[in-house]
């Protein structure tokens, strides 16, 4: 057989030099060896991609009736004074007259809203399921205005990509002593009709234990996104330059970004 | 197996001295049952392992959609110091220090909710997938309809075969799976592993606004991990039966059976026939 022809032989040598070649250059660039931790962690890439092709834009989270309501709603994370600063507790037993809502980052009117402003946006009420990355589920009601409402007040800038939630709330880092909270989403979650910013549980103002005055609720993701005492919102393109780099406390501290799972 | 080719199992076996038992290797397991096996076998012993560590998190189950906290179905519960079983209470010994299961079961070996979910999310992929080779080769083969698929008569023979295996009688030189293996793989294949994915999906929120029926399918999301976990109680259960089956009819001949394909078989006579169980 003539040297032009392709042969099996050749066609399978050449395919095999080519994958090597490629998982050789994939290594070079990556400079080391992928660590265990990152051949596992890219499942998460997979269920995220794959879940927000399959649920799409709009797929809403179940909606339950008043009678669907735990009794008992157990509270997870800071739930007392014992993680939140003196200040924070003086200014919610008066009312919370010294809180602001501040937004900012990639916006193009950064706005500070008072919580009587907050209150005064147009709500949205909704009874969901709130699942725990430990396993148990309680149904809540929740009344606050859409995040979508404020990101479209302050005016989104084209490059931002997530959207940053800091909270009041300090919880020990694992490695490195006392952090503040943080959490953040992407733009699919943010413009999600369900992500409000609630300021009322089941018909009354939040209390500490739920985050009071405005806790995070993103219905299509487990418990840990649902940031409480959210005090700062920023708009950002990218978040390896914030705390930990990994966009949320309990990312920071091993957990998946992505919560649909 | 073609008549040709046991045929000439046969005509090979004859060459061999009358008196001896009369043996011939056989080809009995394809490429991608052996390959689909063993990954199966790694995926489900880490996915059991990782998820009792996820378990521990939260090491009680619950019947409906919501948690109801003081009625679990089942507990192990380390801040009580009791285990709960349907209204049933006793003592288990554990302080609050402690995790509801031991560290030799669960993987990691140290307790960490956020490095169990990595290992169980990423090994519940190459357990879909493996499956997913192993039906649509056993489909396309018909190796699924000819030697899985149990039919009537299976039914009706499982009690006679269960006493067989109980009497440790195996049948290995039928070439033919006995009806107690092809309903248990049929169980396995076709009822547990499909209910597993699919109340481990039910788990997801965003599953749940994807696909929101399969939360009604199975009584709720806590019903589903309820029953998730019966599931893998149910799968470790066949696991240690599987291998203690294996080990008595014939370790040797079982373990190059499945890494090889051949197995070394006893030739049966003509008035032995069609009578598999017995040899």
């Amino acid at each position: 057989m003539s040297d032009k022809f392709l042969t099996r032989r050749r066609l399978l040598t050449g395919a095999a030099s080519l994958v090597g070649a490629g998982a050789l250059g994939a290594w070079y660039r990556l400079g080391s060896p992928p660590s265990l931790g990152e051949i596992l962690g890219s499942a998460e890439h997979l269920n995220r991609g794959l879940q927000q092709a399959m649920i799409g834009r709009e797929a809403l989270a179940r909606e339950y009736s008043p009678a669907d309501v735990s009794p008992y709603f157990k509270p997870n994370g800071t739930q007392d004074a014992g993680g939140l600063p003196p200040e924070y507790m003086e200014d919610a037993e008066n009312g919370f007259p010294e809180w602001r809502l501040e937004v900012g980052g990639l916006v193009a009117r950064p706005t500070r809203f008072t919580l009587a402003e907050v209150r005064a946006l147009p709500a949205r009420s909704q009874i969901t399921r709130h699942d725990c990355v430990e396993g148990w589920s309680v149904i809540g009601g929740w009344r606050g205005p859409q995040l979508s409402t404020i990101l479209n007040r302050v005016g989104l800038l084209p490059e931002a990509r997530y959207i940053v939630f800091y909270c009041a709330d300090e919880f020990p880092f694992y490695f490195s002593g006392l952090s503040s909270y943080y959490e953040s989403i992407d733009l699919l979650d943010a413009f999600h009709p369900q992500t409000i910013l609630a300021h009322e549980m089941n018909g009354a103002p939040l209390t500490i234990a739920h985050g009071a005055p405005l806790r995070l609720r993103v219905e299509r993701q487990l418990g840990y996104k649902m940031a409480k005492f959210v005090h700062r919102i920023e708009a950002v393109a990218r978040f390896d330059d914030i705390h930990g780099g990994n966009g949320s406390y309990w990312a920071d501290n091993g957990y998946a970004w992505y919560a649909g799972i | 197996m073609s008549e040709d080719a046991a045929r000439k199992d046969i005509e090979k076996a004859q060459i061999v001295p009358a008196e001896r038992p009369r043996r011939v290797w056989r080809y009995r397991h394809a490429l991608p049952v052996r390959l689909t096996h063993w990954i199966t076998a790694g995926a489900i012993l880490i996915l059991l392992m990782s998820g009792l560590q996820i378990f521990n998190a939260h090491p009680a189950l619950y019947w409906g959609d919501v948690t109801d906290f003081d009625n679990p179905v089942f507990t192990i519960d380390p801040m009580t110091g009791t285990n709960r079983l349907l209204g049933a209470e006793w003592g288990n010994g554990l302080t609050p220090y402690d995790t509801a299961l031991p560290s030799w079961m669960t993987l990691p070996a140290y307790r960490s909710l956020p490095d169990g979910r990595l290992w169980h999310f990423f090994f519940a992929w190459v357990l879909v997938g493996s499956l997913a080779l192993y039906l649509a080769w056993g489909l396309v083969s018909r190796h699924l309809q000819r030697d899985i698929v149990p039919r009537g008569r299976d039914f009706r023979n499982l009690p006679a075969s269960a006493w067989q295996h109980m009497r440790l009688k195996f049948h290995d030189a039928a070439g033919r799976y006995s009806s107690v293996q092809k309903i248990s793989y049929a169980a396995v294949l076709f009822v547990v592993l499909p209910l597993i994915i699919l109340t481990g999906l039910t788990m997801s929120p965003a599953m749940n606004a994807a696909w929101p029926f399969l939360v009604d399918l199975f009584g709720g999301r806590q019903s589903a991990r309820t029953i998730h976990f019966i599931c893998a109680i149910a799968l470790a259960l066949f696991a240690i039966v599987h291998v203690v089956m294996a080990l008595l009819s014939g370790p040797i001949n079982a373990l190059v059976g499945i890494v090889t394909g051949w197995r070394r078989e006893r030739i049966e006579t003509e008035d032995q026939g069609e009578r598999g169980d017995e040899r």
